[in-house]
């Protein structure tokens, strides 16, 4: 008997099958958003003790219900506060930080360890101008510390690398450079601008 | 001459179609692979604001997600002020202490402290609800939180 070839099998219908998969691909699909502004609540207190601090030295920012913005119950624009928070921050007051290039103004913050920004916001007030006021604030500090990072990275041999660079490098797998000297540098200059963003009900 | 007259056929050829699958599969392995499977089916609207000074959520710690927002169509009985979801179902807020300790008792012990609660809020939400959540957190001291938000100009969100 001769050999029998088998069968063509049609693959004209493997189009539908693969567009009928890929149609509920499509439509099952959200790309979910996975980044936003990390923050670290307070932990309840017992305690009763009331920390004095000189009124000079806290930066009260206030969004109203009708989402305005009052900073040291002045109104400001939200494109404003960035460049107010970090003259607040970067004062210098009280000559302590060598560092600082602000005003050196009595009137305002000693120096970055001392300033503490207060944020508050009423019931009504809506989440997205809340964001918006918490962005601004922690790009205020972001700024201040690329500024140091790029001071001092060099010395340290991190050259052109801003804070926000090393804190992606410092958790990125793939980075080369040494990693315990990254953290180092990343540590010191959280602790020269500390983050004191204080958020109040 | 005849040698080169063109041969005349008035019909077009027509076009293989033999690599249409081809195509339409890799589509379909490209968004095999990008798909997310959705956890919890939201009932409320959750259009997150942007930001642009965001981080990353770490995938290496375990997260946890709290929805807030107005109850979506369907659920208009649920009322049209901005409502708190966890897990499948609407909540209230005091709900919350036992959603955070459900959460830890599912991570293993080492990972407790790294817990991150992911507050997906709705940009038309009142901040409110968002400074209820932020109280009972810190009940039960889950003190790491993440505003998640897209990425984008923060001066747009105001208008």
């Amino acid at each position: 008997m001769a050999k029998r070839s088998a069968p063509e099998v049609n693959a004209g219908s493997m189009a539908d099958i693969a567009f009928l998969l890929l149609i509920f691909f499509l439509v099952t699909t959200t790309i979910e958003k996975d980044s936003g502004i990390n923050r670290k609540l307070p932990p309840m207190e017992d305690s009763e003790e009331d920390v004095i601090i000189k009124q000079k030295n806290i930066f009260t920012v206030l969004i109203n219900g009708k989402d305005q913005l009052l900073v040291e119950d002045d109104l400001m624009e939200v494109k404003d506060l960035r460049k107010a928070a970090m003259e607040f921050l970067d004062n210098n007051g009280d000559g302590s930080c060598n560092f600082c290039r602000g005003k050196k103004d009595p009137s305002s913050s000693d120096n970055p360890d001392k300033a503490i920004i207060s944020l508050k916001n009423e019931r009504e007030t809506s989440y997205a101008a809340y964001i918006s006021v918490q962005n601004e604030l922690v790009g205020a500090y972001n700024e201040l510390r690329n500024r140091r990072a790029l001071e001092i990275g060099g010395s340290k041999g991190f050259p052109n690398m801003n804070f926000v660079e090393m804190q992606s490098n410092y958790k990125d797998a793939r980075f080369t450079g040494n990693k315990t000297k990254l953290k180092e540098v990343i540590d010191q200059i959280k602790v020269e601008y500390p983050l004191k963003l204080s958020e109040v009900q | 001459m005849s040698k080169f007259k063109k041969k005349k056929s008035g019909d077009l050829p027509a076009i293989s179609t033999a690599s249409l699958p081809d195509i339409v599969f890799m589509l379909l392995f490209f968004f095999m692979v990008a798909t997310v499977m959705r956890e919890n089916t939201l009932m409320i609207q959750n259009s997150l604001p942007v930001a642009d000074q965001i981080e990353k959520l770490d995938k290496k710690n375990p997260i946890s997600y709290i929805y807030a927002g107005k109850p979506s169509r369907g659920y208009e009985k649920f009322g049209t002020e901005a409502r708190l979801q966890l897990n499948d179902k609407f909540a209230d807020v005091n709900e919350i202490t036992a959603f955070v300790n459900a959460e830890r008792a599912a991570l293993r012990e080492e990972l407790i402290p790294f817990l991150t609660i992911s507050l997906k809020v709705d940009r038309d939400a009142n901040m409110g609800i968002v400074g209820d959540i932020k109280q009972e957190l810190r009940k039960v001291n889950a003190l790491k939180i993440n505003y998640t938000t897209g990425k984008g100009d923060a001066l747009t969100n105001i208008n």
